[in-house]
């Protein structure tokens, strides 16, 4: 049920998002979903790819800090009120969602997002529960 | 075991009956055997009949490496050639070396204190010393060879190099207590792992590291992978080489600097003013008995303190703290002192952070600003941007903490901070840049 997501540490410097990228494709890396949250000083890249392992080996040879992280991709209806329903399951459990960023998806009526939680597991059983569809791994990274 | 008990545990009345008989002589000899010193004296308007008291020592210009450089190579030298029988040379990475002499007397005062330096670290008769330090003009291999001699215990002067034939003759001869430098004690630990060499089946004791500075840290890595005591012995080669200082086995919390050779002052490196004891600031040594090669308020550059405390082992000689940085890479910030060190030191206690920073300092209108560049690694870095804030906040309390001064930190990619083969560039100092 849980995803494995590579964080990029980067210094807010020109060229340094597109040497990631650069290192990424020259490695015959495809990306899945970014999303990069930025500060003064530094950013971090979050990135679900074809090849998690591939991945980390090429950035971290380049010299790049890298991290795994736990996230869920959950299928949401592509309705209004769609996401409002999912993350009211998780308000009323008080459960924080730590950040989130949605997933380019070629075919499908319904949007994939991706949640990063303080208390992932009890986020998925709830999920579950509720009757929300939480793609695999595997399901993700060759979606 | 103390090896010299008359001369390290006097009660400090009679230390300092001793330190100003001695200090007088020397003031006295210099005068009137080098020109230098008795012009650097009439320049002050000191004579040697002015030094009453050992706080008239303070009356007494400095000496630094540039005037030893300025007299190269022997115009410091107290004594006419006939009596020189060692010539010992600092290595002269700047330039040309610094020469240092010895006579008969000067050679015996030091094996007798190299001798004091080893029985300090528990070394004893029956006891087999690696030398890997150095043989030749610098000081560290004959220094520690003649001390073995003089304490009565066996040499092997393996001199530095030939790694793995070291680690054969380690596990071959079993010397008990090994003599080199921190770094080189870390290379051969890595070198026997590799060789498959366990060094719980050597018999060795006991470390004696010196000749750089290194760390707690670097102490608690050695013990544990050298499975022996590490100690830290302080020496240099204008002064007389190692055995200045060293650090007994009984305590290992400070240098026993032997004080009877040696008197210490601790100066602030800026006003030159005297610092009182456990302020740190720059070691300055006047050479009570030497002969050949005196010195007169020599400036180190060497960041210590002092503690005048009697230790557990029973000295009764002052204790200098493990040396903090040079004085030559003080910055001033809004008007405190502070060492690149002290800020590393700050550094290596936060779990994770990685050893490689740089500081950066700057100016925004009248004030100075200081930002340190903290390199993230895997450790430390999180994919969350409130947790490599926090990161960098706690870094930059922790600083606050210790050494009064705001810093702002920022978190920077591995690697990106220049590595050299020397010395790290540790500071930015862009006053300077734009002054």
């Amino acid at each position: 049920m849980k995803v494995e997501q590579i964080s990029v540490f980067l210094e807010n410097k020109a060229g340094r998002l597109a040497e990631v990228t650069r290192v990424l494709g020259e490695a015959g890396v495809n990306i899945r979903a970014l999303s990069l949250a930025d500060t003064t000083d530094f950013g971090i890249l979050r990135l679900i790819v074809d090849n998690y392992a591939l991945a980390r080996d090429v950035l971290k040879s380049k010299g790049f800090t890298v991290g795994k992280t736990e996230v869920v991709a959950i299928e949401v209806p592509d309705r209004p009120g769609g996401l409002a329903s999912v993350l009211d399951i998780l308000a009323k459990a008080g459960i924080n969602v730590e950040y989130m960023y949605a997933f380019v998806q070629h075919s499908g009526k319904n949007a994939v997002i991706i949640f990063r939680f303080d208390n992932l597991d009890e986020a998925i059983a709830l999920l579950q529960q509720a009757g929300i569809h939480i793609y695999k791994g595997e399901e993700v990274y060759k979606l | 075991m103390i090896f010299d008990i008359a001369n390290e545990t006097l009660p400090r009345e009679d230390l300092e009956a001793l330190q100003l008989r001695r200090l007088q002589a020397l003031v006295e000899r210099v005068y009137h055997l080098v020109p230098f010193y008795r012009r650097r004296l009439d320049e002050a308007g000191v004579k040697p009949e002015d030094i009453r008291s050992l706080a008239d020592l303070e009356q007494l210009p400095f000496t630094t490496k540039q005037d030893i450089r300025d007299n190269y190579p022997f115009g410091l030298f107290a004594v006419p050639m006939e009596q020189i029988v060692r010539i010992h040379a600092s290595s002269g990475t700047t330039g040309k070396p610094t020469p240092v002499a010895y006579t008969q007397r000067d050679l015996n005062t030091w094996a007798d204190l190299m001798a004091r330096t080893l029985a300090a670290a528990g070394v004893h008769r029956g006891d087999i010393v690696h030398i890997a330090y150095g043989y030749g003009l610098f000081t560290g291999g004959l220094g520690f060879h003649y001390g073995v001699e003089r304490l009565g215990a066996a040499v092997i002067p393996v001199s530095g190099g030939q790694t793995r034939r070291q680690i054969m003759l380690i596990q071959d001869f079993g010397p008990t207590v090994l003599c080199c430098t921190p770094s080189f004690a870390l290379y051969l630990a890595e070198v026997a792992q590799e060789m498959g060499v366990d060094f719980r089946q050597t018999k060795l004791r006991v470390g004696i590291f010196g000749a750089e500075p290194w760390s707690e840290a670097m102490r608690t890595e050695i013990e544990a992978r050298l499975h022996l005591d590490a100690l830290d012995i302080y020496g240099l080669s204008e002064i007389i080489g190692p055995g200045v200082a060293v650090e007994c086995i009984e305590a290992k919390h400070g240098l026993h600097l032997f004080e009877d050779h040696f008197l210490p002052e601790i100066i602030d490196p800026v006003t030159l003013k005297r610092l009182p004891p456990g302020e740190l600031g720059e070691l300055v040594i006047t050479t009570l008995t030497k002969e050949a090669f005196p010195l007169i308020r020599y400036r180190t550059r060497d960041i210590t303190a002092i503690d005048y405390a009697p230790c557990i082992c029973g000295r009764t000689i002052a204790r200098i703290r493990r040396i903090q940085g040079r004085s030559d890479d003080m910055l001033i910030i809004r008007g405190v002192n502070v060492f690149p060190s002290q800020i590393e030191a700050v550094l290596m206690e936060i779990p994770g952070v990685a050893p490689h920073y740089q500081l950066i300092v700057d100016r925004q209108g009248a004030l100075d600003t200081l930002e340190v560049a903290v390199e993230v690694d895997e450790a430390t870095f999180s994919d969350e941007v409130k947790g490599l804030q926090a990161l960098a906040k706690r870094i930059e309390s922790r600083i606050k903490d210790y050494l009064s001064v705001s810093v702002k930190v920022r978190l920077v990619e591995p690697r990106s901070i220049p590595r050299s083969e020397g010395k790290a560039q540790r500071v930015v100092d862009k006053r300077k840049l734009s002054a």
